[in-house]
């Protein structure tokens, strides 16, 4: 088995996020780190929406990001510490629109190690040096400059070392010119790893480190050491520094020090003030309970400055601080607003506020006010004894809606991704679509993707009969709008103008008693009709020059332009006309006969500055597509042909810009829809009108009309059969997608005052007027909000329901709210109803302590994308599996078997009790009655219908279940399992079980002994997380670390034990390497970079190949292809081989490592290493097809297919 | 080959100075514990995904996750036997 990997959705968590002026223009930018990929977002500030400008695959993981500018700089940079064992200094370049690699330093062994620098990264606020940190002792300082040439340099590094110290956090420090210094948050282990009392742990302080980069003698100093708070996790920089222009401070200099419960202000030789963490007043809060900071953003303005602070449950904080120059006199706090947790801050100069959160979507939101001038209590460190420093009382704030923010875009995420489902469900649909649950706590969501894009409609209008075609057009060439609307019905045409309303107009010199076949606003002034029976050239004054096909003739087709205008007859004939200089249009004095009825025919655009365009495409019934010259010197001959497989049914010219064929200028796609479906794409060369590279897709089963319209500004093409694609050029590639939307039979480009980018179709007898709102995206959601955090679901399998199961840790179920509240009342506490009816999904829910459980059941319907029931669990259990079981006992009646369990914690994992809960469907499905539980030693991880019974993982054991009366009735047991079991799969007897340590393990169940025996698994451990069987031998499954893997059984092994009627054959065979007598083989491994969270075998397209598609927690959704022939695996992995030394990774890791981390790669292929010859230069691009003896086109086409054809992405 | 055996011992020495957690021969059960559990964290705090699943989990903020993972750095296997006085 070879295997090609390819992603289908990238990772959408945001891991970091920085802000800068990245393109060195004006405006700002902000980089995200999804972990594996980095993204260049552009937030335009008048529209207030993000827009990504690039995104890269960099083959690493990215561990930490900063932002740096030179001093006297006007563009930023960006460092990234990776798992590489190097630091990268990374420039956007604009005219390429890429990332430039300027340096690259090495310094350690690649992978996340606790002594290799790569976690933190800090620079100094002037742009001179940067440090750069590991979890423990290392730290390295290196110097940044710039050449003679301007050009960015960079030091070897000076180390900052510090043994048996364990990092917490690295922050520069602003000093303004002075020699650079970094303020580092470390506990030194020395003295606790050497008593065993326990007293020096005890003792043990966290210190407050300044380290001072000696600029003059090139050596780092550590300049100044003190203790500060036990429990401080955070540093953020406090601008500081003198500008040379006048003497006034920028700031105090120093650092905050976020602890839990306060934070500090602190600098050397300066006294400290102190301010508490203002917490929430709520009636559930847990006092016990600390609260951190754990996200930070500093913002400077003209004269001043501020710091905005997150703290874990959402609650933004301002802080400002009052200074004399050098000196704090006053640090103060107060509540901001509350928006969801976030990864990463970024303030930008146009008054946004970005969030990256670090579950879920991510939010632009939009400064109203500073928080300024309201009544929100402010905690200030002067109005407590010592400036806060002895005795500090907890402040507190009563949570509220947004006062100060206002939300202007939102970034979907699917992070993260916990369970999905590939089913195809939605009616009229032949693809299948992905449900995926989707997020954590209570802004958790099940997501339906659906391959698509977006639409947004805007009309939506009835017409009184069914129009076959719809155009728009200008009057002039110079409007900016469209002013007609012109519908062609069987018998006539309708004439509409666009004005404040749509409305019929009858004197625009339109035929309107017969047909419309085209219509063109022609030259600089003119309309054109072209009707069965002639052309009508309605010049600006409104006189009509008509000219007349010859008897007996009719037009059967025409294409048209801004200066050209060819119509075929009836007879087979091509007549030609061009616009004269004077505005007349000639017609050329031969027709040209084709032979056979021309059933499609097309031109492109003009092209600026020239008088026409020289080719002509002409589809005839004989199955070919012809290509003809309309250049002067050669009027009307045939230069090339092209034979099909079915008759044409449309065709359509456009100049496109595809970076994978041309970087600097547009190609002349040929694009041909076959009645049968099937779309060609070709290249025409502008040199000889040949036709190359051809690539084939189908598309629908009705035959393919095609559009050429404008979509942002550029040329897109509409195909229109059974779905609607678009064809469009996104960040200079171009790419095929379907539209979610009803079938069009006609469509247009539409451009009016409201609506300047949209769309005209028509649909039966409905016009419908619409915009594609977000290009580039692959998959659309359409979003089900849920309570808690989905476990898992599953489905029915007669109805369309999913049941799914969602739970929270360290929440209070709705019941036990409610009671705690009562209580309260009760003993006479004031309860604040506001503060108890906030919308979780905004403020979350009051954090218990662990064991505390919130869960419920819930009934989805996913066609009408709503919820139809919840039936919630009591007694504090959490619910952790779910299974929809025929028992054979009762006649094969589905119930469904939730596992739960009371009182669960995490670490160390461990319950009061587990318990099975079997419900039994009513009313069809849409509701649960609740029969009995089962209790059990352990949590149910997994659960499984088998043979009419139910087959348990509770824990170390597997169990098989029947019915009864009050509980269910434990029939075997097999205990040989080393952790936990927490997935199941069952063909026939065999039940692949996968441990939550130890691998995918083999078990046969033998009904005639009732035994349960594992006979083979595997020779490594795996922390698995998901598995699929492949066939009944053959199992792929992910794990915690991020892989993917394929394991089989040997066929003799199987069929050996499968022959054996008892199983006493296995009972008695010896084990190999303590665990069971066969081992099965591994075939293939590949890191993905993602923690695997579900995998499935499916089918993606109608009658194509089964593929396995695996989601990531980060969101990522990827495929496994199974390659079909060894040429196939040959080429591909030669051309990985290639890539691998022509596209080095971003962040200076090794592809071939990053994608063999903790074991080598093996029989699989980096689909998306392979994608990006794509993106290479022309030169490299034909140096690799050389090697591989083909053209640069078939490997695209190769890679093109390869894709298509598995996922029809 | 003493000498030999001498100046390989003084690299060793100073190669497990440099590389710490490295462990050698001499370390006792509770300092491999130690240096496991160590990698073990700063591997969860420097893996993203693994702290967000962890934090998934235990709903807990990330940061507060990585925050308490650095904290048990300090000691996460409990203070060092006593050593025996023979």
């Amino acid at each position: 088995m070879h295997l090609y990997n390819l992603t289908l959705q990238p990772p959408s968590a945001i891991l970091q996020a920085i802000v800068g002026n990245f393109s060195g223009a004006r405006q700002q930018e902000i980089i995200v780190s999804h972990g594996t990929r980095l993204e260049l977002l552009r937030p335009d500030p008048q529209t207030g929406k993000v827009s990504t400008v690039i995104a890269t695959d960099v083959f690493g993981s990215v561990r930490s990001l900063a932002a740096f500018r030179l001093t006297g700089g006007s563009k930023d940079y960006a460092i990234v510490g990776s798992d590489s064992g190097r630091v990268v200094i990374l420039d956007y370049d604009p005219k390429t629109s890429t990332f430039v690699k300027l340096h690259q330093e090495t310094f350690g062994k690649s992978g996340a190690r606790r002594i290799v620098p790569g976690q933190y990264l800090a620079t100094d606020p002037k742009g001179r040096a940067m440090i750069i940190g590991a979890m423990e002792k290392a730290k390295l300082v290196y110097i940044l400059n710039r050449d003679a040439a301007a050009n960015l340099t960079i030091s070897s590094p000076l180390e900052a070392h510090k043994s048996n110290a364990i990092i917490h956090h690295i922050v520069g420090v602003d000093v303004g010119f002075e020699n650079p210094m970094f303020a580092a948050l470390e506990v030194d282990y020395s003295e606790s790893d050497a008593d065993p009392t326990g007293e020096a742990f005890n003792r043990t302080e966290k210190m407050l480190t300044y380290y001072e980069l000696d600029l003059g003698l090139n050596h780092v100093v550590r300049k100044w050491s003190e203790p500060t708070d036990p429990r401080a996790n955070l540093l953020v920089q406090v601008p500081g520094g003198q500008l040379a222009s006048s003497d006034r401070y920028d700031g105090p200099s120093g650092v905050l020090v976020c602890c839990e419960d306060h934070i500090i202000y602190r600098h050397m030789n300066a006294p400290q003030h102190r301010v508490p963490i203002p917490r929430r007043k709520g009636p559930l809060e847990d006092p016990k309970r600390g609260v951190i900071i754990t996200t930070a953003v500093m913002h400077k303005m003209k004269g001043a400055f501020f710091f905005l602070l997150q703290s874990e449950d959402g609650d933004l904080f301002k802080v400002t601080i009052e200074h004399q120059d050098q000196d704090v006199t006053a640090l103060k706090i107060k509540y901001f607003d509350t928006v969801p947790v976030a990864s990463s801050l970024c303030i930008l100069k146009s008054g946004f506020l970005f969030v990256a959160s670090e579950f879920g979507n991510h939010y632009l939101y939009q400064f109203l006010k500073l928080g300024d001038d309201d009544d929100e209590p402010e905690f200030t460190s002067t109005s407590y004894p010592e400036n806060g420093m002895s005795d500090l009382p907890r402040a507190y704030f009563k949570p509220r809606p947004l006062e100060n923010l206002a939300l202007a875009d939102e970034l979907p995420s699917l992070d993260p991704v916990i369970d999905s489902k590939v089913l195809n469900i939605l009616p009229n649909s032949d693809t299948p679509q992905i449900f995926a649950a989707c997020g954590r706590g209570p802004r958790s969501t099940l997501r339906t993707l659906r391959h698509g894009l977006e639409v947004e409609e805007s009309v939506s209008s009835e017409l009184p009969g069914i129009p076959n075609a719809v155009w728009t057009v200008k009057k002039t060439e110079a409007d900016a709008y469209d002013s007609y609307i012109i519908l062609s019905f069987v018998n006539g045409t309708l004439v509409l103008s666009i004005g404040e309303t749509i409305e019929e107009v009858q004197d625009t010199g339109f035929l309107s008693s017969s047909p419309t076949i085209a219509v063109q606003q022609i030259g600089s002034d003119a309309l054109l009709q072209v009707h069965p029976h002639g052309i009508r050239h309605v010049l600006s004054d409104r006189r009509v020059n008509e000219w007349r096909v010859p008897e007996g003739r009719t037009i059967v087709q025409a294409t048209t332009n801004k200066r050209q205008v060819v119509v075929a007859l009836s007879s087979a004939e091509l007549v030609y006309f061009e616009l004269d200089l004077d505005g007349q249009l000639n017609e050329y004095q031969d027709r040209k006969a084709m032979g056979s009825t021309v059933l499609a025919l097309s031109i492109g655009e003009v092209p600026e500055g020239r008088q026409r365009t020289p080719y002509l495409a002409v589809g005839c019934e004989d199955q070919t597509v012809r290509i003809i010259s309309l250049d002067p010197e050669s009027t009307l001959e045939t230069l090339s042909l092209q034979a099909l497989t079915a008759p044409p049914s449309s065709i359509c010219i456009a100049d496109m810009l595809d970076a994978s064929i041309n970087k600097s200028q547009p190609t002349m796609f040929v694009n041909i829809g076959l009645q049968n479906g099937v779309l060609l794409r070709t290249v025409l060369d502008p040199m000889n009108g040949q036709l190359t590279d051809t690539r084939t897709r189908f598309l629908g089963t009705r035959p393919i009309k095609l559009v050429r319209v404008v979509v942002q500004k550029n040329p897109a093409i509409l195909a229109l059969s059974s779905r609607s694609w678009i064809n469009y050029t996104h960040q200079n590639l171009m790419h095929f997608t379907p539209l979610i939307y009803d079938n069009l039979d006609y469509a247009w480009s539409f451009s009016a005052e409201l609506s300047p980018e949209g769309l005209i179709g028509i649909a039966g007898n409905v016009l419908r007027i619409f915009v594609i709102p977000k290009l580039g995206t692959k998959l659309k959601e359409d979003v089900i909000p849920l309570e808690y955090t989905p476990r898992k679901f599953v489905t029915h399998p007669e109805n369309n329901y999913l049941y799914l199961i969602e739970g929270d840790n360290r929440t209070l179920g709705e019941g036990a709210a409610q009671e705690q509240i009562q209580k309260l009342r009760k003993e006479g506490k004031r309860v604040d109803d506001e503060i108890i009816n906030l919308p979780p999904a905004e403020f979350g829910r009051p954090k218990q302590a662990s064991g505390t459980w919130a869960a419920n059941i819930r009934i989805i319907d996913p066609v009408e994308s709503t919820t139809i029931g919840v039936v919630p669990i009591d007694g504090n259990e959490g619910a952790f599996s779910a299974a929809v079981v025929p028992f054979s006992a009762r006649n094969g009646e589905l119930h469904l078997v939730v596992g739960t369990a009371a009182d669960t914690t995490v670490s160390p994992r461990s319950c009061s009790s587990g318990y099975l809960r079997t419900y039994k469907f009513v009313d069809e499905g849409r509701g649960l009655e609740f029969l009995h539980k089962t209790e059990c030693d352990d949590v149910p991880l997994a659960l499984l219908a088998f043979q009419g019974r139910l087959v348990a993982g509770v824990g170390k054991s597997l169990r098989i279940y029947d019915i009864g009366k009050k509980k269910l009735l434990r029939k075997v047991e097999n205990k040989s399992f080393t952790t936990a079991i927490v997935t199941l799969q069952t063909q026939g007897s065999r039940i692949i079980v996968g441990d939550m340590q130890e691998s995918i393990q083999y078990v046969v169940y033998k009904a005639p002994e009732n035994r349960l025996l594992t006979f083979a698994d595997d020779n490594q451990p795996r922390w698995v997380t998901a598995a699929t069987m492949v066939d009944y031998n053959t199992v792929a499954a992910g794990d915690r670390f991020g892989n993917v893997f394929v394991n089989r059984l040997d066929a003799k092994v199987s069929d050996q034990i499968d022959d054996d009627p008892t199983g006493a054959g296995i009972l008695h065979e010896k084990s190999i390497l303590m665990g069971a007598p066969h081992k099965t083989e591994m075939l293939c491994h590949f890191h993905v970079g993602d923690l695997i969270t579900s995998i499935h075998k499916v089918s993606l397209v109608a009658g194509g190949r089964e593929v396995l598609l695996y989601t990531g927690l980060h969101g990522t959704i990827g495929i496994l292809v199974p390659f079909v022939s060894k040429e196939d695996v040959d080429f591909i992995s030669t051309l990985e081989q290639h890539m691998r030394s022509e596209q080095p990774s971003l962040v200076g890791r090794d592809q071939l490592a990053w994608r063999g981390y903790y074991v080598p790669v093996k029989a699989v292929v980096d689909g998306d290493l392979c994608e990006t010859y794509a993106r290479l230069a022309a030169s490299k691009q034909s140096a690799i097809a050389g090697e591989l003896d083909r053209t640069v086109g078939e490997v695209l086409k190769k890679l093109e297919q390869m894709r298509v054809t598995s996922s029809g992405f | 080959s003493s000498e030999l055996r001498y100046t390989a011992n003084t690299q060793l020495e100073h190669l497990h100075a440099r590389y710490t957690g490295t462990g050698d021969s001499d370390d006792n059960c509770s300092e491999w514990l130690t240096h496991q559990h160590r990698d073990t964290l700063s591997s969860i705090v420097g893996h993203p995904t693994l702290a967000s699943y962890l934090a998934i989990a235990d709903n807990e903020a990330i940061g507060r996750v990585k925050f308490e993972m650095t904290e048990r750095m300090l000691q996460p296997c409990g203070p060092p036997p006593r050593k025996d006085e023979d």
